[in-house]
């Protein structure tokens, strides 16, 4: 047995060095923004992909065995990676990336929160204390988490700093100008009342002045009840939304049944990049969305 | 302020005695002037508490507002109330209804009675009709920078039982983790994983021979744990402990009485898939282990161990999700395997004074002989979720009395020859992730010549902030 673990140790220690700065990202939105202000000088890893629900994800000992060698993770915050962060930082025996130290970075920190829940008790859902954490839904929260995660950077990796500053400016003219475009195309949009099959959209509705008349799922993170779903469509008559928004990890079943018996449009939202084959980067995940939106009116 | 107050109230308290008669218009004096301080100050107080209730009432409604526009500047880092603290509190309720037959001593036959000389034990498992587990209280939190701690409370009727209390290290870094204190060992895959992670309500037939009813083994110790910076997840961990839980006894002695050591690897498979494999080795000591045994006759007898228990586990988990989405639809697939050897002596001894074969004299005699046994056993479990609420499993047990050498006392004990098994085949509804109701139906063949059939509706709900869950 000895001789195995002596393998084993010399197996581990002759692996390649990292040279470059290493990037955990918890989902694709922060694992693309840090690519886009790290440019060559890092290797992003990006924890989870856009088909899968970002409330329940695994410590799987893959994400451990990357948390090890990251000297940065990135991660939404306010409670969207309970689940399983936590396990995976303090498993990984990296010290750079503890909660608290500068290795650890949470974007929800940076942006005003919606949703703040004026009380907390379970039997409200899954609510989370610090408000609604899909913050990316709306692009400007780009702007100042790329704004905090450029400054984060500089200071771990001073010796890259110029290229993380101009990075950022780059992408943040060319976000600007985006935006420019984008309101104004998803101009017809404003005060279109919508149904939601999770609050994963509160960011997207304020941006771009959506109304929610209510939501498929009877409490946050519950799966929806057939009495509750009967309640959303008797409730079109007197609030009639134009169409029902789901994110492309969400399971089809509640947002079809809606617009079976309702006649309203499922509008299928890539909420994050790689949700939808158009969503490739930072830039197609907001044409596709008011593109998908635009469709349906 | 409130100080002046009392010093006046002491004053005139001290004065009043010794005043008599002569002064009583300088006492009633003093009298009013306490009074108008008292009423001043009240006033003032009062004067002051809706001050803040008006403050507190427009900080609440400027709350609402922030609420409601998303155009106010970004936070500062959120004030930090005294509350927040305090350690994360969570409360695991389980409890079950059991169906099966009323055998008074259960055991697995052909394994040594991992209880003890106890007969019968009030874990729930054993229970027929309704019962509850004991209640797992957990508190959890950071201590400082460097470590993280956390107390484990096992309540039930009359006892509370320490059942984990450990320190875990933050910031050595280089891949190294430390813990220390009571703690569940790494070893295997089940044996970390507290009974409301379990897929069934009961533990593999595996973990019960192997470390008694708590199905897992827990060192009083330390461990020091290394994860590779390589993509592919290695883990090497090392525990050294007193070892005095099962197989173990607890000895009076300096150094380590139990010691551990494992190695995990694990991986991605595509998109889809994921993986843990583990090796384990466990080693302990016992002095004077005692348990009930049956003579050839069929009479008690009592069995004391000396001696070493060397047991290997190897583990293995596959889990598998569309896309890599657990949440909707995902399998898991999960098995062990263990092997195990004890040598020493065995002292064979009546303490009930029956005649047993060891002393049919009934003198006091013993009788010691060598000790040699090498079994083995696993189990195989598969669970589907098919919707987001409902899951269905499947598991099998199977174990090996395999070479059971007992020397001279193979003449005065039943040296039974078994390979216990069972099936077991659960449902379970999850309302969230923090309330559970499982239905379960197990054949067990665990002792020798029954076979009972066990229905069991368990409940396992827990309430707080409940850390996340090991892969």
């Amino acid at each position: 047995m000895t001789r195995f673990f002596s393998l084993l140790i010399l197996l581990a220690v002759s692996l390649p060095a990292h040279a470059a700065f290493n990037i955990f990202a918890t989902v694709p939105e922060w694992g693309a923004l840090a690519q886009g202000v790290g440019g060559d000088k890092v290797s992003v890893y990006t924890a989870t992909h856009g088909l899968q629900d970002p409330h329940r994800i695994e410590a799987k000992p893959s994400l451990i065995a990357r948390a090890r060698t990251a000297q940065l993770v990135v991660a939404t915050g306010a409670d969207l990676e309970i689940g399983w962060l936590p396990l995976v930082v303090r498993e990984s025996g990296n010290a750079a990336i503890q909660f608290g130290r500068p290795g650890y970075f949470e974007a929800a920190r940076f942006v005003s929160m919606l949703e703040i829940p004026p009380v907390l008790d379970r039997t409200l859902g899954d609510v989370h204390a610090a408000g609604n954490p899909h913050i990316q839904t709306d692009p400007r929260n780009l702007l100042k988490v790329g704004e905090a995660l450029a400054r984060r950077m500089v200071e771990l990796d001073p010796a890259n700093a110029t290229a993380y500053v101009a990075n950022y400016q780059a992408f943040a003219e060319r976000l600007r100008t985006a935006l420019v475009r984008w309101e104004k195309q998803a101009a017809p949009l404003r005060g279109v009342p919508v149904l939601v099959q999770h609050k994963a959209f509160p960011y997207l509705q304020n941006w771009l002045g959506l109304k929610e008349t209510g939501t498929l799922e009877p409490k946050p993170g519950l799966e929806p009840t057939s009495s509750w779903l009967a309640g959303i469509v008797a409730q079109q008559t007197a609030q009639p939304a134009r169409m029902v928004l789901r994110a492309a990890y969400q399971h089809a079943a509640p947002s079809l049944w809606i617009a079976e018996r309702t006649g309203i449009p499922v509008v299928v939202l890539p909420f994050t990049i790689g949700g939808t084959p158009e969503a490739t980067n930072l830039f197609s995940l907001y044409d596709d969305t008011i593109n998908r939106l635009l469709r349906a009116l | 302020m409130r100080t002046t107050l009392t010093a006046a109230l002491a004053a005139v308290l001290c004065f009043a005695p010794s005043a008599d008669a002569a002064n009583d218009a300088a006492l009633a004096e003093i009298r009013a002037q306490v009074k108008q301080m008292k009423e001043s100050y009240e006033q003032r107080i009062a004067a002051l508490e809706s001050r803040l209730a008006d403050a507190e009432k427009t900080a609440a409604k400027a709350e609402a507002t922030a609420v409601q526009v998303a155009t106010a500047p970004p936070p500062a880092a959120p004030a930090a109330a005294m509350s927040a603290f305090n350690p994360e509190v969570s409360v695991i309720l389980q409890g079950q209804y059991k169906n099966m037959k009323d055998i008074p001593e259960r055991g697995i036959t052909g394994f040594w009675p991992a209880n003890g000389h106890s007969h019968g034990d009030d874990h729930s498992a054993e229970q027929r009709g309704f019962s509850i587990d004991h209640s797992e209280l957990v508190f959890t939190a950071g201590i400082d920078p460097y470590w993280r701690g956390n107390l484990t409370l096992g309540i039930q009727d009359n006892e509370v039982e320490v059942e984990e209390a450990w320190f875990q290290s933050l910031a050595i870094g280089h891949g190294l983790g430390l813990k220390g204190g009571r703690f569940r060992s790494g070893i295997g895959y089940l044996n970390d994983k507290h009974p409301h992670a379990w897929d069934f309500a009961d533990a593999p037939l595996m973990y019960q021979v192997l470390f008694g009813s708590h199905a897992s083994y827990t060192q009083d110790g330390a461990q020091l744990k290394w994860v590779a910076p390589s993509k592919l997840f290695v883990e090497i961990g090392l525990e050294a402990g007193r070892g005095s839980s099962y197989p173990g006894t607890d000895e009076n002695a300096n150094g380590a009485n139990a010691g551990a050591a494992y190695v995990k690897f694990g991986g991605d498979v595509g998109v889809a898939n994921s993986w843990l494999a583990g090796l384990s080795y466990l080693q302990t000591s016992a002095k004077d282990r005692e348990a009930e045994f049956e003579d050839v006759n069929g009479l008690a007898a009592q069995g004391l161990f000396d001696g070493t228990t060397k047991t290997w586990i190897a583990d293995f988990v596959w889990k598998w999700a569309p896309d890599g989405n657990p949440s909707d639809r995902n399998f898991k697939l999960q098995g062990e395997y263990f092997r195990r050897t004890e040598k020493g002596e065995l002292d064979c001894l009546d303490e009930e004074g029956v005649g047993n074969a060891c002393d049919p004299a009934m003198s006091g005699a013993t009788v010691l002989s060598n000790y040699d046994t090498r079994q083995s056993g696993w189990y195989l479990q598969g669970v589907y979720q098919f919707t987001p609420n409902w899951r269905a499993g499947l598991r099998y047990d199977r174990l090996d009395s395999g070479r059971r050498d007992f020397g001279v006392n193979a003449n005065n004990l039943l040296v039974a020859d078994y390979r216990p098994q069972r099936a077991t085949v659960m449902a379970d509804y999850s309302w969230s992730e923090f309330a559970r109701m499982r239905l379960q139906y197990a054949q067990d063949r665990s002792m020798q010549g029954v076979t009972d059939n066990q229905v069991t509706l368990q409940y396992i709900m827990s309430m707080g902030s409940h850390g996340a869950h090991k892969f």
